[in-house]
């Protein structure tokens, strides 16, 4: 496979030393800019500075200021996933979205929002349920999360079976090109086909293209009762594959529809209802038919939080995603049992119907997840699937986090090269070494 | 074209596969908007992805550029030829490949027809959501060029929401497969800006497809108002209740009259007319559909049906889905219109258009996707007057310009294409627009697929600031910098 040369800057490290930050303090305002401390640190690599612009314009300058001086660049907003993807090759100056934090536009008879990146979920989400509204997602940590950091991770759970991922509710960004272009595309219309779809492009790419600093989504009225959930023991993972399978198949409106399965307990699948009274009720009672060959244990909706329990405590732990055809759930958490025994490690995983899923690791001995995972992703792989490694313990080796990108991997050098051609955004951290 | 390389493309796909005759070329000269047309030097009919792969390969090599071609339904000039180039038609690659209904996914070839793909899984309670009303003989790979959409999008999301995994030819001839059978493939998401990109990015060969199992209940109902400002105040009370129906259009007496005249769907004579449809499990839409029912008539409604049968439902749907073609009824000529705007700015713009309307003595008929405020307007005239056809053109325009003051888009679903690359300067700026050709430059740097399109200017892809380097189309004496 070629190397990603794409990240291959132009004696950038050299130029480090003599850097003059008081450059940038000159362009954006010496208050914006403070020395990195241990906590700035990504994937260990610790950067020499943190800039907090106080605007999008302050944020171009300090990023094309950085693109010139040869300085590698990470964007970030809540840092509650900077840790995913690989480690930087090289990381100079954290770039801080935390101020860009207004609610441009909820134009909520329109159903839709344009939000700053810098906008944490949770601000989002109560200031649209004034009006009864919610942007679909529930990604991990609401609170701190923000809307740029959820858009380049691309990060959804278990709402997406419904209201599809952040790629489906997007409408629009704002770019910051590392040579400081302004650039947006989409639009706060819902519908809207004009030019290529920069929304897409930029939603799961980590901050390697370009700076999100705006985003407008289209949202979804909130369900007017609480919703009801339902959850089944199943005999065995093909059980609980099998339920799932037949969810999907049905005419069931649901909400989400996860099978949950770990080392020392039965697999059990859980569904949502949401929606008037009635419909809720004869829901239940058709998933209940359904499910008539495993044990109902019980209706709580805590269990949606299981996604984001697989990271509680989880320092010596690996947690990862997979995506495998939704009719291959049981057979990933067979793969996952086999590799997880040979190491004598602790595994759980957290499936949704859309065949989305997380697995987390937790061995004795530290070498022996990285081999498990290498295991996981082979398997995986073979079936059209993949595996993304969110996080790793330390001690478990040097593993890719991304796996292969296929035979489109040229391509995306390519695409970025052309948005990066310095390789100032996040060098080495996405795919492939991009 | 010279007669070599016509040899070369013969030898690919076969004496029937290639078109080069004057007469024949005709057909070619034009998609859906007719007033655009360019004879291409030759059309070629491939029946694989290896024979799509070795057109493009010679294509590259001499420099030709080629326009990919489904069914030529396209409203926006997308599929119109260009000059010295060659179209590549995919009607003879129009087969289903899989049909996997326990992971709901089917893998087309780009010519099989939108509806065939419906057609095939139906008898298994499945249905392909994306429904233009082009369904019937548009194609799958216009539909992912396009990024189609259709009534039921409201709920259901466009083409790009349906469409997994493509594989391409890209323009240097290689093969890339984008996406695929899972969802989230590790790298950047090409599947998300190749949909929409019209053709200028490469040749689809293969489509995976999300298909939808059909909701246990569908209930549709007709309403008739005074005003399509009642109309419209019924469309935001039903959106305000907290309500996502499967669908709801509109439509103006102008476009009701047509319909009646072309396909009799016994439409009540009314000023505004709503289609509303709720689907989902039973209980469900009966409370909601009784909700729709007392919006509509607190907003003033003076007629409610709700279709007792399937074959009702049908009807109720002719009409609105045989508009465009319905309005040949009532006029000469005209042109179909697609913008769109924040719903909530409908009863403005519209009072707009009419104004505008009765100012060029041009009559204007409004179809409308309501619930996610995409016109259409069509725009009547009678090419025999002169000097109608040139004011039906700038007062289609204008209306452009107005969902584009209003907040919206120059194009909801029909693309940019040929006809409305200039008004893309309307509703992006310069650098909006260079960056998004980057990835143009990054798929097509020779800019061989569909040039031409989309953009007002092409960017030249070998450009570095302060330093000057011949681009390749430089090299290749195609393009000059002035
Ligand atoms: C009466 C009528 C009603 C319509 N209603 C709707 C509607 O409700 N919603 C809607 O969205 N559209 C509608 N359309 C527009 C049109 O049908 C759609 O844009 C459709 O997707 C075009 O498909 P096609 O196969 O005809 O493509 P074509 O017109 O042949 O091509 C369209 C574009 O796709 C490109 N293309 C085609 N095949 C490929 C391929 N294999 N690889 C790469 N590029 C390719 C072409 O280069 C061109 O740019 C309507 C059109 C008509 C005439």
């Amino acid at each position: 496979m070629a190397q990603a040369d794409a990240s291959s800057r132009g004696g950038a490290g050299a130029a480090t030393a003599e850097v003059s930050w008081d450059e940038l303090r000159g362009a954006i305002g010496a208050e914006q800019v403070r020395p990195a401390g241990p906590a700035d640190a990504v994937a260990s690599v610790a950067p020499r500075m943190v800039a907090e612009p106080a605007d999008v314009t302050q944020l171009a300058a300090a990023l094309r200021w950085a693109n010139d001086a040869g300085i590698a660049v990470a964007p970030r907003g809540g840092g509650t996933k900077l840790g995913w993807g690989n480690a930087p090759k090289e990381l100079g100056l954290i770039l801080s979205t935390k101020r860009l934090n207004r609610i441009v536009e909820h134009a909520w008879a329109d159903l839709t929002v344009v939000v700053e990146a810098g906008v944490t979920f949770g601000k989002l989400q109560s200031a649209l349920a004034e009006h009864g509204q919610r942007l679909a997602v529930d990604p991990l940590w609401p609170e701190n999360a923000t809307i740029g950091g959820i858009l380049s991770t691309n990060d959804s759970g278990a709402l997406r079976l419904r209201f599809g991922g952040l790629r489906d509710l997007v409408i629009g960004v704002t770019l910051v090109l590392p040579d400081g272009t302004l650039a947006k595309s989409g639009g706060k219309v819902v519908k809207n086909v004009a030019g290529y779809d920069l929304p897409k492009l930029a939603t799961g790419a980590l901050g390697t293209l370009g700076v999100i600093t705006q985003a407008g989504f289209r949202l979804h009225p909130v369900p007017p009762s609480e919703g009801r959930t339902l959850t089944f023991r199943a005999g065995s993972v093909s059980e609980a594959n099998r339920l799932i399978v037949e969810m999907q198949g049905s005419a069931l409106a649901h909400t989400s529809l996860q099978a949950r399965a770990q080392h020392d307990a039965q697999p059990e699948v859980d569904v949502r209802f949401d929606g008037t009274p009635a419909g809720i009720e004869a829901q239940c009672s058709t998933a209940r038919k359904l499910a008539a060959f495993a044990v109902e244990t019980g209706e709580s909706a805590e269990v949606w939080n299981a996604r984001q329990e697989l990271w509680r405590k989880a320092d010596s732990s690996a947690v990862a995603k997979f995506s495998v055809l939704p009719s291959h759930i049981a057979a990933a958490c067979e793969t996952v049992r086999k590799a997880a025994d040979k190491g004598g490690m602790k595994w759980r995983i957290v499936a949704q119907g859309t065949g989305l899923g997380w697995v987390r690791l937790e061995a004795p001995k530290p070498e022996h997840i990285g081999d498990a995972l290498a295991t996981l992703r082979a398997e995986f792989e073979k079936d059209a699937g993949s595996l993304f490694i969110a996080h790793r313990p330390d001690g478990a080796g040097a593993v890719d986090a991304w796996g292969s990108p296929g035979d489109a991997y040229p391509l995306m050098v390519r695409v970025k090269q052309q948005f990066d051609p310095r390789g100032t955004l996040n060098p080495g951290r996405f795919v492939g070494g991009i | 074209m010279d007669t070599r390389i016509l040899e070369e493309f013969r030898a690919v796909v076969g004496e029937r596969g290639l078109i080069s005759s004057a007469e024949e070329l005709h057909t070619y000269e034009c998609d859906g908007l007719t007033n655009f047309r360019v004879m291409p030097e030759a059309v070629l009919l491939p029946e694989s992805a290896e024979q799509v792969q070795a057109i493009v390969r010679v294509c590259h090599r001499e420099r030709i550029p080629f326009v990919a071609r489904g069914s030529g339904t396209g409203l926006s000039g997308g599929a119109l030829p260009v000059e010295h180039g060659i179209v590549i038609s995919t009607a003879r690659m129009n087969r289903i490949l899989e049909v996997d209904l326990t992971n709901q996914r089917v893998a087309v070839e780009p010519g099989v027809i939108n509806l065939d793909v419906t057609g095939r899984v139906s008898p298994h309670g499945f249905f392909y959501a994306p429904d233009p009303s082009s369904q019937s003989v548009c194609s799958i790979g216009g539909n992912v060029a396009e990024n189609s959409g259709g009534a039921h999008c409201l709920k259901y999301g466009f083409t790009t929401t349906h469409v997994l995994g493509i594989e391409v030819v890209l323009p240097d001839g290689s093969m890339v497969h984008l996406g695929g059978r899972t969802l989230d493939a590790p790298g950047y998401d090409l599947p998300g800006v190749f949909v929409g990109s019209e053709g200028t990015l490469g040749v689809t060969t293969k489509v995976i497809l999300r298909i939808v199992k059909r909701p246990e209940c569908i209930q549709t109902l007709l309403a008739a108002f005074g005003t399509t400002g009642e109309a419209g105040a019924a469309v935001s009370g039903i959106i305000a209740a907290g309500m996502v129906p499967a669908a709801i259009e509109m439509m103006d007496n102008l476009s009701i009259q047509a319909a009646e005249a072309a396909v009799h769907a016994h439409y009540p004579d009314c000023g505004g007319l709503l289609l509303v449809e709720l689907d989902g499990p039973a209980a469900e839409v009966a409370s909601l559909m009784e909700r729709v029912n007392e919006i509509c008539r607190s907003c003033g409604a003076t007629e409610i049906r709700v279709a007792q049968s399937e074959a009702e439902r049908a009807v109720f749907w002719k009409g609105r889905k045989a508009a465009f073609a319905a309005v040949g009824r009532i006029s000469p000529n005209y042109i179909v219109q697609d913008g769109v705007i924040p719903r909530t700015a409908l009863p403005r713009i519209l009072e707009e258009i009419e104004r505008l309307s009765a100012a060029a003595g041009i009559k204007v008929a409004n179809v409308f996707h309501a619930g996610d405020g995409n016109l259409h307007p069509l725009v009547l005239y009678d090419r025999r007057v002169p000097g109608q056809e040139h004011a039906a053109e700038e007062l289609a325009m204008r209306i452009l310009e107005l969902c584009v003051e209003a907040g919206g888009s120059i194009t909801g679903e029909h693309g940019v294409g040929e006809e409305k690359k200039l008004m893309m300067g309307k509703m992006f700026s310069e650098p909006d627009l260079e960056t998004m050709q980057l990835v143009r430059c990054a798929f097509d740097p020779l800019q061989l697929s569909n040039p031409s399109k989309v953009f007002p200017r092409p960017r030249l892809c070998g450009e570095k600031p302060g330093r000057y380097e011949p681009h390749p189309l430089e090299v290749a004496g195609i393009a000059e910098r002035f």
